[in-house]
């Protein structure tokens, strides 16, 4: 073990089912120091921590602990909390119904009594020093979730932990609570805290951290120190190569939109949902792919889902060819033309059991009714048709969808919706997850389509990729509608600027 | 040769293994080993002569077609409402009470000894349907639009149901003296096979056309196992749910029929008791999740008879009406442990295990 | 007004469901003072619906603590049936002891909770599936026990159940002008002791708020370094026992074995925890407000059989159109908080 190192990790593989999550990672952690932990979603950074914190057990391998002789074994989030190991998971892991000191507390002696009095008392000092506007009786539920989770830090906190895990902890929090955590990682760096940082933010970890470690497909890329590693480079290492590779897509794009600039095919003016949008305006003409952009949290999917009717809208209009249209459930989307490939693989797209068949045929089946099922012979011919069309990896059309890589499942999901011949498809973060030859299959079919007369909306967190397909941006910042870029406005900087705000202009 | 044969036959079966039908088959060939062993007359089947005289055939096996069939039509719509909503409803028995309640209370009018029937058999069963239909959808409503778990939602039913099956008779026991009211439960004259099993077979047509050329089976699927991105392409999951509840609640109101003719009379406490047991059984028993998802009508069906061949098994070694609940219960739990992960796991191990070795002493 | 507005607002939803149900049984019995005539102003109308619902309560703290936990049991019921068959059948052809009677129940109870707790626990099967196997393999067993009801006339056995525990203070004057005492079966100190016990271990032990942390979200609980499944085990272990003692509370109110004893206890149980503002998602119910949930729908019963509409069914009814009512309540009162909120 190295001198100032607080936490170990050697040579560390897990595997699931059909999957390699980590294969002979290392990772090493010093005293006093914010260490990011980088990758593209399904990396292996999630599997890594969870290995670290004993939610899952790992196949191979040593964890060191500063302190522990030999290798230690963590089994349970128990053993890791012992350990001084502590974590504050992107969605809450906090107990709604209970109160604010008692998430703090429980769990954490093996004392058979609760001191309330003590309890309340202690919970309070510490939220007080960490300026966490909350008080200790409160119930865990009526707090806000920024709120809810600087609880979970203040837990971590008190346990004097050796090792504060902080995964994605700033997705759900604005500027300003951002800013309180950042002093917050610092003060705990000044006590000698090894922190692991888990962001999506590349700004943010240019700001707080000392070390990078990068990850890719479940293997180490390596580590640096922040100063070593520019930004583009941090990139390319994250995705593997370098970014002129995809740069010729673009000129694939057609030109619709240049020609046809008159009449938009879906107009929207003044929606809002019960999502906590603000109302916004928007349009898209035939074969135009736009895009909505802004942070995590932004409001960019409650937008699309607003179109698509899958959150309750509120109120607003949406015109269709310039008539008035009721969209009020995704049905009705569906019935005019609007296909609506979800953020969520797991939780809104895939039906994890039915076979991949069924799964494609889904949407059609919907749209053309209760009483005129699709024939299986038929379903089969769609079902082939699509699996070769899109190059989808499956032992056959009826394996169950949930055996297949994530990549192939979204195929599967773009399928369902390209069979209903929609006008306009709408596909939020069609790339999340899924490895790199998908994501630029998806980017030209997209272009592809497009030069069809389809019109698009493709969002992605990476804006690289929203670059090389759209040809107009929506910017969103804080749930509103604050830019539209296109044309020479649409770079990466000027991105940039219009995310971080104009509000001085605008005062 | 012999040799390919023999790996083609094998394969053949493994598939059969690993098919979900293969539960309730293996069952039922256990089953009947067990009786063969003990007692082979089990299987004997006599025509002979009922009190009217008309031509009848009895054994063991004819009573498990006859009583399995309410059975069976109960577990078409249990089926229905395990995949959508994951859970069961416990409270066909009180339903199938307030459905033959409701069927007497039709045919005896004000009378609770008629005479005559007050009212033509069709139209009763049909108004018992409505009723049924409707208990179903209040299920279904507090399932569906009030969020509540489905056991507890028909929990309400369960007490209340018998209850409110007496309420409708005003507490009397109304007897149907008419003969063609008891061919529902018994038999019509010139036809030796029990009329409860024509009625079954009809409901097992009804269901596999409405799944033929309806899309009910892939939207029940859907909602069960996936609720959110069933919504999100184009369903309506609430109401999928709760059009399970209603066809659980027409297979009810079928049952109850039947149970009624039987007897030509009711009793509040006693009739269809524990019948939900047997119901949840039976969809379990057809390898079918009790969390919901995917399902297999046929070997529901198939392992409510399988249910039935049980339980006349067990009368036939004297075992009370009453202790039957136990036997089952201990039933119930070795399947659901069976079923879990863990102990699937372990089992496959197993199995791997003994392929192993197997093949080391080919090997040798 | 405003700052009732914010108490209401910071309520805990246990307190809150607490509130609606103190109101409720108080707005209930209140009721029935005005308008079914001074009968239940008597405090020994009171304290015999005490006396006829030892067992219930009992039994529906148990089921609260599962609930609590997120889970479910069906079987306490039939365990009560099955507990007064084996202690009957004992006490009276064998001649049996009551101590060791009692030591049968609480074996009984505790093997049902044990069984039922691993299965649910560390099985991880629905605890509806497995407690509704436990409730007809409890009720089947009572058969194949003993098939008859009969009274049991073991001495000791009705010496301990005609022990009345006279309630100083709260007598009331017969027609006769004579003085009767308010009096209290024993098995109303043990539910009385049960609820206290209970509450306190819910309230002030590690062991009882991890309950309502499982309840609440169970991933979480892990998280925060909680054995969930050892948790839910011993929800299910307690209210297993809890059964046991609870059947040998009802057998010595009743005094004798049948196959048809405490049937629909289990729903009972269930709507007065329901009543009493436990939450069938889990992390939200207490004790106390089980303990009103019992009376209340005693009350309601009471009111029902003194208004003339005796006939069984009628108990059924109101039963189950009460807990449809407070499961509505529930929900509807869950889903404007959550609307507030955000």
């Amino acid at each position: 073990m190295k001198e100032k190192a607080v936490l170990e990790m050697r040579n560390i593989h897990k595997s699931f089912p059909g999957v390699r999550a980590l294969q002979g990672v290392d990772f090493t952690l010093c005293e006093g120091e914010i260490h990011a932990l980088m990758g593209e979603n399904g990396a292996g950074k999630s599997t890594l921590i969870k290995v670290l914190t004993g939610v899952y057990t790992k196949d191979e391998g040593e964890i060191f602990i500063k302190g522990k002789e030999k290798a230690v074994i963590i089994r349970s989030p128990q053993d890791a909390q012992k350990l001084g190991i502590s974590t504050v998971y992107q969605e809450i892991t906090l107990c709604p119904n209970l109160s604010v000191a008692e998430n703090m507390y429980i769990g954490r002696t093996s004392s058979v009594y609760q001191n309330w009095k003590k309890m309340n008392e202690d919970a309070d000092q510490i939220l007080k020093s960490l300026d966490i506007p909350a008080s200790a009786t409160q119930q865990l539920a009526s707090c806000s979730i920024a709120v809810q989770q600087m609880v979970a830090i203040a837990r971590a906190v008190d346990m004097d932990c050796k090792v504060l895990i902080l995964d994605e902890p700033t997705s759900s929090l604005d500027e300003q609570e951002v800013a309180k955590l950042f002093k917050l990682m610092r003060d705990l760096k000044e006590r000698g805290v090894g922190i692991i940082f888990v962001t999506h933010f590349l700004d943010q970890v240019y700001e707080v951290c000392d070390k990078i470690t990068v990850l890719r497909d479940g293997r180490l890329v390596g580590e640096y120190e922040i100063k070593d590693l520019p930004r583009v480079q941090l990139v390319s290492k994250m995705l593997g190569k370098d970014l002129d590779d995809m740069s010729d897509i673009k000129s694939e794009q057609s030109a619709y939109d240049k020609e046809d600039a008159s009449a938009s095919v879906f107009e929207a003016e003044g929606l809002v949902s019960n999502a906590g949008i603000k109302p916004f305006d928007f349009y898209i003409k035939k074969g135009e792919v736009n895009g909505f952009t802004g942070l995590l949290g932004s409001g960019r999917s409650e937008c699309v889902r607003a179109i698509f009717g899958a959150d309750r809208v509120t109120g607003g209009t949406v015109k269709k060819d310039g008539k008035t249209i009721k969209i009020t459930k995704p049905l009705d989307a569906m019935r005019n033309g609007i296909a609506y490939l979800p953020e969520d693989r797991k939780i809104d797209g895939i039906v994890g059991d039915l076979s991949v068949r069924e799964n494609i045929v889904l949407a059609l089946q919907v749209l053309q009714g209760f009483f005129k099922p699709i024939s299986k012979a038929d379903a089969y011919k769609f079902a082939d048709e699509y699996i070769k069309l899109l190059g989808i990896k499956t032992a056959s059309a009826d394996t169950p969808i949930k055996s297949l890589s994530g990549g192939n499942q979204q195929k599967v999901i773009l399928a369902r919706w390209l069979l209903t011949h929609p006008e306009y498809l709408i596909l939020d973060e069609p790339t999340r997850g899924i490895d790199v030859g998908t994501k630029i299959d998806i980017q030209k079919l997209v272009l592809k389509l497009a030069s069809e007369g389809m019109s698009i909306t493709f969002i992605s967190s990476e804006t690289d990729e929203m670059l090389r397909t759209c040809s107009r941006l929506v910017v969103m910042r804080d749930r509103k509608v604050v830019g539209e870029l296109s044309g020479e406005e649409l770079t990466q900087n000027m991105i940039m600027s219009t995310i971080a705000g104009g509000d001085n202009n605008a005062e | 040769m012999q040799n390919k044969e023999m790996k083609s036959l094998s394969e053949s079966v493994m598939k059969l293994f690993r098919k979900q039908i293969f539960i309730p088959i293996a069952a039922l060939l256990v089953l009947a080993v067990f009786n063969l062993i003990t007692d082979p007359s089990f299987f004997k089947i006599t025509l002979g002569y009922n009190s009217v005289g008309d031509p009848v055939l009895s054994g063991y096996l004819m009573t498990i077609l006859d009583y399995g069939s309410e059975l069976a039509i109960l577990a078409i719509g249990m089926t229905l409402v395990t995949a959508a909503t994951g859970g069961q409803d416990i409270s066909v028995g009180a339903g199938i009470a307030i459905a033959g309640s409701v069927v007497l209370r039709v045919l005896c009018g004000t009378d609770s000894r008629p005479e005559t029937l007050q009212a033509p058999i069709i139209v009763a069963f049909l108004i018992s349907c409505v009723v049924a239909m409707l208990f179903g959808a209040f299920n279904g409503a507090l399932v569906a639009y009030f969020k509540i778990q489905p056991m507890v939602a028909t929990l309400i039913l369960f007490t209340a149901g018998r209850s409110i099956a007496a309420w409708i008779n005003n507490n009397e026991l109304p007897i149907i003296s008419d003969p063609t009211f008891s061919y529902f439960g018994g038999f019509i004259p010139g036809i030796p096979v029990p009329t409860p099993f024509f009625i079954a077979v009809a409901c097992m047509v009804i269901i596999a056309l409405v799944l033929k050329f309806t899309t009910l089976g892939l939207y029940t699927q859907s909602v069960g196992i996936n609720e959110s991105s069933s919504r999100l392409n184009g369903l309506n999951p609430a109401f999928i749910k709760f059009i399970t509840f209603v066809i659980l609640g027409l297979c009810v109101a079928v049952a109850g029929l039947i149970k009624v003719s039987r007897l030509s009379s009711i009793n509040y406490s006693v009739i269809a008791k524990d019948i939900e047991m047997d119901a949840i059984l039976a969809v379990a028993l057809g390898g079918n999740a009790l969390s919901g998802g995917k399902f297999n009508m046929t070997a529901s069906i198939l392992g409510a008879y399988v249910i039935q061949f049980l339980t006349t098994t067990l009368y036939k070694f004297n075992v009370q009406s009453d202790a039957l609940s136990a036997y089952k219960a201990v039933v119930v739990i070795v399947l659901v442990v069976l079923s879990t992960p863990v102990v699937r796991e372990f089992l496959s191990g197993l199995g791997k295990k003994i392929k192993a070795m197997i093949h080391v002493k080919e090997v040798g | 007004m405003n700052r009732i507005k914010d108490k209401f607002k910071n309520i805990t939803d246990t307190n809150l469901l607490l509130l609606i149900t103190v109101v409720v049984f108080f707005a209930m019995y209140i009721g029935a003072i005005l308008f079914q005539g001074k009968g239940f102003l008597k405090p020994q109308t009171f304290f015999n619906i005490l006396n006829a619902n030892a067992s219930l309560i009992i039994l529906a703290c148990g089921l609260s603590l599962v609930m609590i936990t997120g889970g479910i049991d069906i079987s306490v019921g039939g365990v009560t049936a099955l507990v007064s068959m084996c202690c009957a059948v004992y006490l009276d052809y064998k001649g049996g002891n009551v101590f060791v009677s009692m030591l049968i129940a609480l074996a009984i109870g505790l093997a049902f909770g044990i069984v039922q707790g691993f299965l649910v626990a560390y099985l991880d099967i629905q605890p509806f599936i497995v407690t509704l196997a436990g409730m007809f393999f409890a009720r089947g067993m009572t058969t194949i026990v003993n098939t008859n009801p009969f009274n049991v006339a073991n001495e000791n056995f009705v010496a301990l159940k005609e022990t009345r525990i006279t309630v100083p203070g709260f007598g009331s004057v017969n027609k006769l002008g004579n003085y009767v005492p308010a009096y209290i079966e024993i098995g109303v100190v043990v539910a009385l002791l049960t609820v206290i016990i209970l509450f306190c271990v819910l309230r002030w032990t590690k062991l009882g708020r991890s309950f309502y942390a499982v309840g609440g979200n169970s991933q979480s609980a892990l998280m925060l370094g909680i054995n969930v499944k050892r948790t839910k085990f011993l929800s299910h272990l307690i209210c297993g026992l809890l059964a046991g003692i609870g059947g040998f509370v009802y057998f010595l109110h009743v005094g004798s074995g049948s196959a048809s004893h405490a049937s629909g206890m289990e729903m009972n149980a269930i709507a007065s925890s329901i009543i009493g503002g436990t939450m069938l998602t889990g992390g939200v119910g207490n004790i106390i407000g089980t303990f009103f949930g019992v009376l209340s729908l005693s009350t309601i019963q009471n009111i029902v059989s003194s208004a003339g509409l005796d006939q069984a069914w009628w108990t059924g009814i109101t039963i189950a159109a009460m807990l449809c009512l407070f499961l509505v309540i529930q929900s509807v009162v869950m889903a404007r908080k959550q609307k507030t909120e955000k």
